[in-house]
């Protein structure tokens, strides 16, 4: 395959964006394993297929930036840079957990990192990000507020009420659909009328594209050329991602929706993979530099889990800490 | 004709005489504007009602306070006989029995201002430099002083900045802070609700204004899911220092989807303050703390107070803390509770209730979440007696709960059962008569603690 790469990275930092992918992807194994053994509990949503969206979004982010979104966040968070132990240590719901056990696999932040999580609630996250972008404004601050949705949210109410007031008030927002094609068990054939999500936006004045989200340097591309858009406009921009989830919309998911003939299908297509292909292929990248991050990866992987593991469950008096400051 | 001071807004009870636009002997056609009359809420235009002559001005232009129908004109309208101007009665509104009409406590003898004033707790052993202001002003200068001393801090809700604020309470804001600072929203609770409370997440300090907190429902989900629960299921990394204020509970006649209190909904929720403040001294320093305050803080005013007058400070550090509740009258016979409107529904109950040789404590709650438990005990421990009153619907509510609280901290001391009166469970009706009937009323107030008190 071969594969663009506008963005002129270097082999080292196409190699550190592989080892993002590369993490995102053996840490959302992890977790399943653990949910699987009864160590992570309640709901826990995989990243597992949709990993390119996020490292080519985060090839175009500054490191002052934000970004928030919904409850597929564990790839999001590691993304931004946070210590996957402390990750892992909130699935297992334990003390050193990033929200020290009490916010669980959708509720995850941190401001050092600028990620205000992690929401549950489907669409809600929209007009909290439009706000932080509208702080991003208010302060004359260089920062763009990335605010993620996935197709569901494009059919809630709220989310076209933030469209208008990011377009009105002209906010530094990029608002990124993780089009997956499922809202849960629904179709986005099921659930939403007319042509493409993204175009729901433009009537707003909102400037936006699709792109294929399973490929790293057409999502990278177009985060670019986004950020160039916002910065030089001073608007929103919204761009809709191809892409897929390779496991169900939750653990608890039997995935009686979709036919295992299109699972595997679009896993031909894998993120991951035709990275690593490329890097070998285009980039002429040596197997042996890529074993070596792998392997790495693996055995960090494994520390994780022990961290989250050997983690003690948050004291007792922690139920009542932290409803007020 | 006769041109009667129109009610132009559903709350007016008198307005001002501005300015007239037209002389006696002006031809008028119907629709020329005559005056300019200034309403609890805003100036407004009388239009002329018919075409003719203006044959008498009434009143002069710079009169205040002239009561709604008050003849202020007198029009020749083209063929009408003059002898028929003076014929006819001017038409009075049938009258809600005289029981029901339940006058605020500045038209009855008590006033809020003089037990303000008696009150130990309100001068905080300072020495303030006061103004008597109504609670709408006191709410506009809270709002000032903060903008002032911290740039974090702006204003956004539904018509604040050009229109001037739907009940006032925002005049001026904008020319003094600018649209940068003080926002006009489309009509979008849902998603301007979710901004200000991302713009808090991301520190600034947003006050959003609902027009009345029965638009708030529509954003219900971002106030209790997003504002109210983020500290705790971020581990203490992200607060939301915002403040959501606005009018609650009923004001006048506006109907079932524009009278409701909903402090039960709020108070329910970990992780709100709740604030409901009955007088325009404890409305600035109340609103004042809650704009410091790093929670999310549900402020809701009531309408019928904003135009009611207190003493208010004048300085800048004048404060009211969060969580302290107000004894604004000290007795020893039985404890009555009130927050917001209530306190005057309370007041207005207070000649009848001293008249049964009752003398009771009455304790403004002010703060309904935190609640000041020690003041309510201590209070109920001495008097053996306690009555709740609120606004909102009966069941499930607010009030049950105090009397839970209250039953379990204070059972030795207990001589009665707990009564509460509260709003019934109806949703508003619009006919003068049934709306009072649905609110709580002197008679219930009284029947109360007559029924505490052991008293046929």
């Amino acid at each position: 395959m071969n594969k663009k790469n506008k963005n002129n990275f270097t082999n080292d930092q196409l190699l550190k964006f592989y080892e993002k992918m590369f993490l995102i992807r053996k840490f959302e194994e992890k977790a399943a394993q653990l949910y699987g053994a009864g160590k992570i509990g309640g709901f826990c949503h995989l990243y597992i297929g949709q990993e390119a969206v996020v490292i080519g979004i985060l090839s175009s982010i500054n490191s002052e930036d934000t970004v928030i979104t919904a409850y597929r966040d564990h790839g999001h968070i590691l993304a931004r840079g946070v210590d996957p132990k402390l990750v892992m240590a909130e699935l297992t719901g334990r003390k050193d957990g990033i929200s020290k056990g009490k916010g669980g696999s959708m509720h995850m932040f941190s401001k050092a990192n600028r990620f205000y999580g992690g929401h549950g609630i489907v669409g809600a996250q929209v007009p909290l990000g439009v706000g932080i972008g509208f702080a991003h404004k208010y302060r004359n601050e260089k920062k763009i507020s990335r605010v993620y949705l996935g197709d569901g949210a494009m059919s809630n109410g709220q989310v076209f009420e933030a469209f208008n007031l990011a377009s009105l008030w002209e906010l530094p927002v990029l608002f990124i659909i993780e089009n997956n094609k499922y809202g849960m068990g629904t179709s986005i054939g099921r659930s939403a009328a007319g042509g493409e999500l993204y175009e729901r936006a433009t009537v707003f004045g909102i400037k936006g594209e699709k792109v294929d989200g399973m490929n790293f340097f057409d999502v990278s591309e177009s985060a670019i050329r986004a950020r160039e858009y916002i910065e030089k406009n001073s608007k929103p921009y919204i761009i809709e991602m191809d892409t897929y989830r390779f496991r169900g919309h939750s653990m608890s998911d039997p995935g009686l929706y979709r036919t295992k003939d299109e699972v595997n299908k679009m896993k031909e297509i894998d993120p991951v993979l035709m990275m690593k292909e490329t890097l070998l292929n285009d980039y002429k990248i040596q197997e042996d530099t890529i074993k070596d991050i792998e392997s790495d990866i693996k055995k960090q992987i494994k520390d994780v889990e022990k961290f989250s593991l050997e983690s003690p469950l948050p004291d007792l008096k922690e139920l009542y800490t932290e409803v007020y400051l | 004709m006769k041109i009667l001071l129109p009610a132009l807004s559903p709350t007016m009870e008198t307005g001002n005489l501005v300015k007239w636009l037209v002389k006696e002997g002006d031809s008028v056609v119907s629709g020329d504007i005559l005056a300019e009359i200034e309403t609890d809420k805003a100036t407004m235009e009388l239009e002329s009602p018919d075409d003719g002559k203006v044959e008498k001005i009434l009143v002069k232009e710079g009169t205040e306070n002239i009561s709604v129908n008050t003849e202020i004109a007198l029009l020749k309208v083209d063929g009408e006989e003059i002898e028929e101007i003076t014929e006819k009665p001017i038409e009075k509104s049938p009258q809600v029995s005289s029981n029901d009409s339940e006058p605020l406590s500045s038209e009855v003898n008590i006033s809020m201002n003089s037990l303000l004033n008696q009150s130990k707790e309100n001068s905080g052993g300072k020495n303030w430099s006061e103004k008597e202001i109504s609670m709408r002003e006191a709410l506009n200068q809270a709002i000032e002083e903060e903008m002032k001393l911290d740039k974090d801090v702006f204003l956004l809700g539904e018509e604040v900045a050009e229109y001037d604020g739907a009940y006032k309470v925002t005049q001026g804001l904008l020319d003094k802070f600018g649209s940068k600072r003080v926002l006009d929203t489309p009509i979008s609770e849902h998603g301007f609700t979710g901004l200000a409370i991302g713009a808090a997440m991301a520190g600034l300090k947003p006050i959003c204004e609902f027009m009345t907190f029965n638009f708030s429902m529509q954003a219900i989900d971002q106030i209790v899911n997003s504002a109210a629960k983020s500290l705790y299921m971020s581990g203490g990394e992200i607060n939301v220092p915002i403040v959501f204020r606005g009018p609650n509970g009923a004001a006048a006649r506006v109907g079932a989807q524009h009278s409701q209190c909903f402090i039960s909904w709020f108070s329910h929720i970990p992780g709100l303050i709740v604030i409901a403040p009955s007088n325009a001294r404890d409305a600035k320093g109340l609103l004042k703390s809650s704009i410091r305050n790093p929670n999310p803080v549900v402020f809701l005013e009531h309408e019928l107070l904003y135009k009611e007058k207190t003493n208010v400070p004048e300085e800048n550090d004048f404060l009211i803390p969060i969580g302290k509740g107000n004894l604004i009258k000290e007795g020893k016979d039985v404890t009555i509770i009130g927050f917001s409107m209530t306190v005057q529904r309370i007041l207005n109950a207070l000649p009848s209730i001293e008249k049964l040789g009752i003398s009771p404590d009455i304790i403004d709650l002010r703060s309904i979440k935190p609640l000041d438990e020690e003041l309510i005990y201590n209070s109920v421990k001495k008097t053996n007696r306690a009555v709740i009153v609120e606004d909102g619907f009966g069941s499930t509510s607010f009030g049950s709960h105090l009397s839970y609280l209250i039953q379990s901290n204070c059972f030795d001391f207990l001589d009665s059962e707990i009564i509460k009166v509260s709003g019934k469970d109806v949703p508003m009706p619009y006919a003068e008569n049934l709306e009072k009937l649905a609110l709580p009323n002197t008679d219930e107030i009284v029947s109360a603690v007559k029924k505490v008190s052991y008293i046929n």
